[in-house]
């Protein structure tokens, strides 16, 4: 490393991926595991696969109120000790890249050295998110949705797909050719809960709507797992067992008052990734057309739409010509995406299957490998605020 | 008084317990619609906020504006996502801009035909749909095509 890139304020190439693990994903309700314990697999997994004693793990990060906090996991896992903990505020997966950013920028700060990053879910446990509860009484933001039946995640995210569509002559067809490389990429992955369970076109538009412009297969699934990664220093990275995925770079936010209820963000038709898409490019020193590969998180695939357009890989009004199956599939279509199934058909692991997936690309171990792998990017939670985002490289790639 | 639009048994709105949007909710009730406008700076803003987001002075006023305004999005929902829509069948939200407030925007549904054609840019006008019953008792505003009856 130069004294130029020591001094610069960056993760780029700072930390590696070396450990990838997680739980068989099951359909909601039918994880036999408590969700707790589902946490502890995973990253045992995770250490496993990297080849560390998961006693050396210093820290812990996650996202969107996982339930499993870190002080917990670190007595039941018996670390030495415990010397981050970190919660990235937001919910529905906007953190899924930003807890990793979280655990970098720990590490590139010496607060710790070996930090797990992960996320579990048992909703049979705890509850679905695509139902809204028996709650009396609402205030904030929902108590200008629920009483008009905008109530679970499908009915407060479509006004903004439609209104995209709208604006920029979106078919449907190119939220239906998301859905069918995700589904396309699951039958060659059997850790996918829709592995043997094939979509095509014929199907998708057979489904019934969930609410219009979503039908069924435009939805991510609910599903009961654990995922996790083991993340360390550069100087570290080439002592373990797997090829390092090195961290490129990372960003996490939202625009001008993303937040303001109740739909009243600036940017209303979009994604959120308009001011976050540029930080993620600027630190890792590569544009669109560098990007091999990419995950994004598939709330609804109109958000899919949206998230690769703010990340330039097509203008809006090209949405309809780029997004067909044949340029969403590995190994050699324009852009490879969600090549594990993703949300949609892998597992909804809040996204974070999205991160193993990116680095096992990097690997070059994908059970759908794209051509161009070197730099894999995720983007995390499409729609919501913060959300954020990050790519990996191969050494290659630095 | 014609019947609400969706059945009973919906979360009821009602203020933070800080009271912030109080005054929006008491004025649905008393069939007004109340907005956040800034008596510095004259910006609107909706939700509500203790500080406007422009010049930030403090307890923006909360101003009468006429329930008028066009459709900037709809969806039409199929799939129940409470117990109380189980039976229901399908249903129209709104998102409707206010150009006589700043273009805020607001959500409701449009009454009328759940499969009738929405088109974005119509003309809509509020129509305030009080809940007596309910406890608490509380007002929604709910949008119809202008000049519709």
């Amino acid at each position: 490393m130069t004294a130029r890139e020591r001094s610069e304020r960056t993760l780029r190439g700072r930390v590696a991926v070396v450990g990838i693990g997680e739980t068989t994903y099951y359909r909601h309700g039918e994880s036999p595991d408590p969700e707790f314990k589902l946490a502890l697999k995973a990253i045992l997994a995770a250490c496993a696969d990297a080849g560390i004693d998961s006693r050396d793990i210093d820290g812990f990060s996650s996202y969107s109120d996982d339930r499993n906090e870190a002080s917990r996991l670190a007595a039941a896992l018996g670390t030495h000790r415990l010397r981050t903990a970190m919660m990235q505020w937001g919910g529905g997966g906007g953190g899924c890249c930003a807890a990793v950013a979280n655990a970098a920028a720990s590490i590139v700060a010496g607060l710790a050295d070996c930090v797990v990053v992960f996320r579990a879910l048992a909703q049979g446990q705890f509850g679905r998110f695509g139902q809204a509860g028996a709650v009396d009484m609402i205030s904030g933001e929902k108590a200008y949705l629920m009483p008009y039946g905008v109530l679970a995640p499908p009915q407060r995210f479509a006004m903004r797909v439609q209104r995209y569509m709208h604006e920029h002559g979106v078919r449907q067809e190119a939220q239906r050719a998301i859905a069918l490389a995700s589904y396309h990429h699951a039958q060659a992955n059997p850790r996918a809960v829709m592995h043997g369970k094939p979509l095509d076109a014929d199907k998708y538009d057979a489904s019934r709507w969930i609410v219009e412009p979503f039908h069924l297969y435009d939805c991510c699934m609910e599903n009961d797992g654990a995922a996790a990664i083991v993340l360390v220093s550069e100087e570290r990275a080439s002592e373990f067992r797997h090829k390092p995925a090195y961290l490129l770079g990372a960003a996490v936010g939202s625009g001008h008052r993303a937040a303001a209820t109740a739909h009243n963000a600036t940017l209303y038709a979009g994604a959120s990734f308009d001011t976050v898409a540029p930080d993620l490019y600027r630190m890792a020193r590569v544009g669109p057309s560098d990007v091999g590969v990419v995950q994004c998180y598939e709330n609804f695939t109109g958000g899919v739409v949206m998230a690769l357009a703010e990340h330039g890989f097509f203008r809006p009004e090209d949405a309809n010509a780029f997004l067909t199956v044949e340029n969403l599939i590995a190994p050699s279509g324009r852009l490879p995406l969600n090549t594990s199934g993703g949300n949609l058909a892998e597992c909804y692991m809040h996204g974070f299957e999205l991160v193993l997936e990116a680095v096992r690309q990097v690997r070059g171990m994908s059970t759908c490998q794209a051509e161009r792998s070197d730099v894999a990017m995720v983007i995390g939670g499409p729609m919501v605020t913060p959300v954020s985002n990050l790519i990996l490289g191969s050494k290659a790639a630095l | 008084m014609s019947l609400p639009y969706l059945p009973a048994g919906l979360p009821v709105p009602v203020s933070e317990a800080d009271g912030l949007s109080a005054p929006y909710w008491a004025g649905l009730r008393e069939n007004r619609l109340l907005v956040q406008r800034c008596a510095h700076c004259r910006t609107w803003q909706f939700g509500p906020e203790w500080l406007c987001h422009h010049c930030h002075a403090f307890d923006p006023a909360w101003t009468d504006v006429e329930p008028r305004g066009r459709i900037f999005s709809w969806e039409r929902v199929w799939h129940p996502s409470h117990a109380a829509l189980k039976q229901h069948g399908s249903y129209i939200a709104v998102l409707v801009e206010l150009p006589e407030a700043g273009n805020v925007r607001m959500v409701g549904n449009l009454l009328g035909d759940p499969m009738q054609t929405v088109t974005i840019g119509a003309d809509v006008e509020g129509v305030f749909e009080h809940h007596p019953e309910a406890a608490p008792s509380f007002s929604l505003l709910q949008w119809r095509l202008r000049g519709a009856v």
